[in-house]
């Protein structure tokens, strides 16, 4: 999601690495940098200034702490900035005292919201809950049927009724108190934020269903508009956080950090997919260290437990520590990957990929080359790829509708990748004895980590 | 495959009024009427502009202009570029007004001498592909042009091509029986490309016109959808039917993501032309700007509103004059 932006800052950074002091003018080039990044990242404007304006004044102040060069302070302040913006702390649901919870979501057509709502009803359903889906949505044609039909897709009932929208969303709330559901997720129209008609009708909406949570429901993609359209609905509702759709494209997603901004509520939630299993609580820090090319292991860790085979990722695991990561390996990780969903999604969470390696990976179409290549190796050419001789390479290719060149491509690029994995301590030196190579420096660590 | 023609008294309601100026005729919304009271502005930036004299901050105060219209900075830089030379030639004073009135000529001289009507085949029956990616409104546009082409007296196929997202076909099928065209549908699930196919052979059996092509939302990213993708208009292509456009629908509200998207369906199914949507909202769609600029695609259509006449053709005059909207 973030990815280009983390490009932008890998670039400028690896610039001011090599420097011993960072002079005035490094700096004003740096934010130059920092201001074009988080504009072409969809920031908003004033947010994008004051940001800016917040991290000059605070590098400046900055004393220069030994440990760290100059370089790795301004990444340190730009970190705890955005940080600061996305919410620090994630937002913990919790629950109101007297049955049902209600959330209530809201925005622009188009947004995600119905989608959202299911995804919502399925996070509430894992977490113990017993929620009730209510179509509100009486505008779009159709909106109640599809609300309907992702519904028994993540087991919630749905209820709708062909009234009006005020209407549904309070008898919604009835029911579920009449068949104990404790969650109520009401899902409305999308809406103009200057159509006053219709915004006071969700205004309308909330008065009578008093939710605990209503969330702006806003599309990753969205440009400079989405703080006009977060300060109306805020203006009209309030509004208690926003839940980001549609990250699994490559929109930057700067539309997050400017609403978390102005309006001064956190991000909720993510989606991530088009399953309704993509969908998670928004991390903050680890968002934010997304940006700045830290990755974003913890989540990446997490989705791992939850899809993977564990006996099999531990023996790979053990295998990389002492030194052995085979092209079969390789494979086997592929495959593993595949199940955890889209690759974009987590390719962007891997820290300290190279930028080249990121991009080419996220191609799922070079992942199946790969794969095929791979499998029309023999056990001991993925063991040992220095055998591939001109022959072997031939019969490779023809075996898996590639060419000799793409062959030698993978060959290569897996070198390159081990390289990595051993220059970043991951992985042992290939030596007889087995010796650890001590973890090098130069990787960039927030002190709040 | 199910293939209901729908007549258009059903007896059913239409849909709620779509949010809009109630003055305005309706063959031809005006674009800028409409837009002009969503327009809260840069109070403070265009103060500055209206200060007096002509400086640095003026240029300053356009260049925020426009990146908050979602313009971007690259197409920003050329515009302002040439509104300088301008000034300094003396093409333009160095007044305020005569510089958003520059502004705007310059955007406007951009878009000269293109041909935005719609394409149709030499035989009918001409195939229009709407794509896009998740939410942009393609369903209700083809809703929109079936409205209109009916409306015009063409007999219009309209093909439920999102066979993905739930209840879409439902959605479609109440606009084509609004407007009495026929709807050729398929299983949930089923190949878009056999829904458009057979929405193709079932026209020109039937002597009908024009087939709109609606197509499941798909963010570019996705390597397998963008093949699906391809396939669609590939048999779309196939005799007796002829795609005569490929229209990519674009969210005014999106940021510069929309460049991506536009180069990267441009390179998957050839895209003809431009529809923007979603402009009655406080959202500019600068965007297009850039697309145009990068691309040479024509825009072709705008989106203001939910209802059936809320679809005009683009105004270059009316989009500048919104989009600079002082």
């Amino acid at each position: 999601m973030f990815e280009s932006l983390t490009d932008r800052f890998d670039e400028i950074f690896t610039r001011l690495r090599g420097r011993g002091r960072l002079s005035e003018a490094d700096l004003s080039a740096a934010l130059r940098e920092i201001r074009v990044a988080l504009l072409e990242g969809d920031v908003n404007l004033e947010v994008v200034r004051e940001l800016v304006e917040s991290i000059r004044a605070r590098a400046s102040l900055a004393e220069l702490d030994k440990s760290f060069t100059p370089a790795q302070q301004v990444i340190k302040i730009v970190n705890e900035e955005l940080t600061a913006i996305l919410g620090g702390e994630p937002l913990r649901i919790t629950y109101a005292p007297k049955p049902p919870t209600v959330v209530l979501l809201v925005g622009l057509q188009g947004s995600g919201k119905t989608s959202a709502a299911a995804k919502l009803a399925r996070w509430f359903v894992e977490q113990g809950r017993h929620p009730l889906l209510v179509a509100a949505d009486l505008q779009r044609p159709a909106a109640v049927e599809q609300l309907r039909v992702l519904g028994r897709q993540v087991g919630a009932a749905v209820f709708s009724e062909p009234t009006d929208p005020v209407s549904v969303a309070r008898r919604g709330v009835a029911e579920a108190i009449r068949v104990g559901r404790d969650v109520v997720v009401i899902d409305t129209a999308g809406r103009v934020s200057v159509d006053t008609g219709l915004m006071d009708e969700v205004a309308a909406v909330a008065r009578a269903t008093s939710p605990r949570y209503t969330f702006l429901v806003l599309d990753a993609m969205t440009g400079q508009d989405a703080v006009a359209t977060a300060v109306a609905f805020h203006g009209a509702l309030p509004l208690d956080g926003a839940i980001l759709t549609k990250l699994d494209g490559d929109a930057r997603g700067g539309a997050a950090l400017s609403v978390a901004k102005v309006v001064g509520r956190p991000i909720a939630f993510v989606s991530t997919g088009e399953r309704p299993a993509d969908f998670e609580t928004f991390r903050p820090d680890r968002m934010a260290g997304r940006n700045l090319g830290m990755g974003d292991v913890l989540s990446l860790v997490e989705r791992a437990e939850q899809s993977l085979d564990g006996d099999a990722t531990g023996r790979t695991m053990e295998r990389i520590r002492r030194g052995r990561f085979t092209l079969e390996d390789f494979h086997e990780q592929l495959q593993q990957m595949k199940r955890l969903g889209p690759l974009s999604g987590i390719v962007g969470m891997l820290p300290g990929l190279p930028k080249e390696m990121r991009n080419a990976a996220v191609d799922e179409g070079s992942i199946t080359r790969i794969e095929a290549v791979i499998r029309s190796m023999t056990p001991g050419e993925r063991n040992d790829p220095a055998i591939i001789n001109g022959s072997r390479r031939t019969r490779i290719a023809t075996g898996s509708g590639t060419r000799p060149a793409d062959v030698n491509d993978l060959v290569n690029r897996f070198k390159e990748m081990q390289k990595l994995m051993r220059s970043s301590g991951m992985m042992a030196q290939a030596h007889p004895g087995g010796r650890r190579q001590k973890r090098k420096g130069g990787r960039v660590t927030p002190a709040s980590r | 495959m199910r293939v209901r023609r729908h007549r258009p008294d059903d007896g059913r309601a239409p849909a709620a009024p779509a949010p809009g100026d109630a003055s305005a005729s309706p063959s031809r919304p005006v674009l800028a009427g409409r837009l002009g009271r969503n327009r809260p502005g840069l109070a403070g930036g265009l103060a500055r502009l209206f200060a007096g004299k002509v400086d640095e901050t003026t240029f300053e105060a356009l260049e925020d202009l426009l990146v908050a219209a979602d313009v971007g900075l690259a197409s920003t830089g050329r515009i302002l570029a040439a509104l300088r030379d301008a000034v300094r030639t003396g093409a333009v004073a160095p007044t305020p007004e005569a510089l958003v009135a520059g502004l705007r000529a310059e955007i406007v001289a951009g878009f000269a001498g293109e041909d935005r009507s719609l394409q149709r085949a030499a035989a009918p029956p001409s195939v229009w592909l709407l794509v896009g990616v998740n939410g942009v409104g393609k369903t209700t546009t083809v809703g929109k042009l079936a409205a209109r082409e009916s409306a015009d007296g063409r007999r219009v196929v309209v093909a439920a091509g999102d066979t993905f997202r739930a209840a879409a076909g439902d959605q479609l099928a109440s606009w084509a029986e609004r407007c009495g065209a026929t709807l050729v549908r398929g299983a949930y699930g089923a190949d878009p490309s056999s829904v458009v196919f057979d929405a193709v052979e079932h026209a020109a059996a039937r002597g009908a016109d024009l087939v709109l092509a609606d197509s499941a939302g798909r963010l570019h990213t996705k390597t397998n959808l963008m093949d699906e993708l391809r396939k669609v208009r590939r048999v779309a292509d196939r005799p007796p039917g002829r795609v005569s456009e490929v229209l990519l629908v674009i969210d005014a509200t999106t940021g510069q993501n929309g460049l991506a998207q536009a180069r990267e369906f441009t390179n998957t199914v050839g895209v003809t032309g431009i529809v923007l949507t979603k402009l009655d909202g406080t959202a500019k769609g600068g965007i297009v700007l850039a697309i145009h600029d990068e691309l040479g695609l024509p825009i072709k259509l705008v989106g203001i509103g939910e209802g059936p006449d809320d679809l005009v053709a683009f105004d270059p005059d009316d989009f500048a004059a919104a989009l600079t909207g002082v």
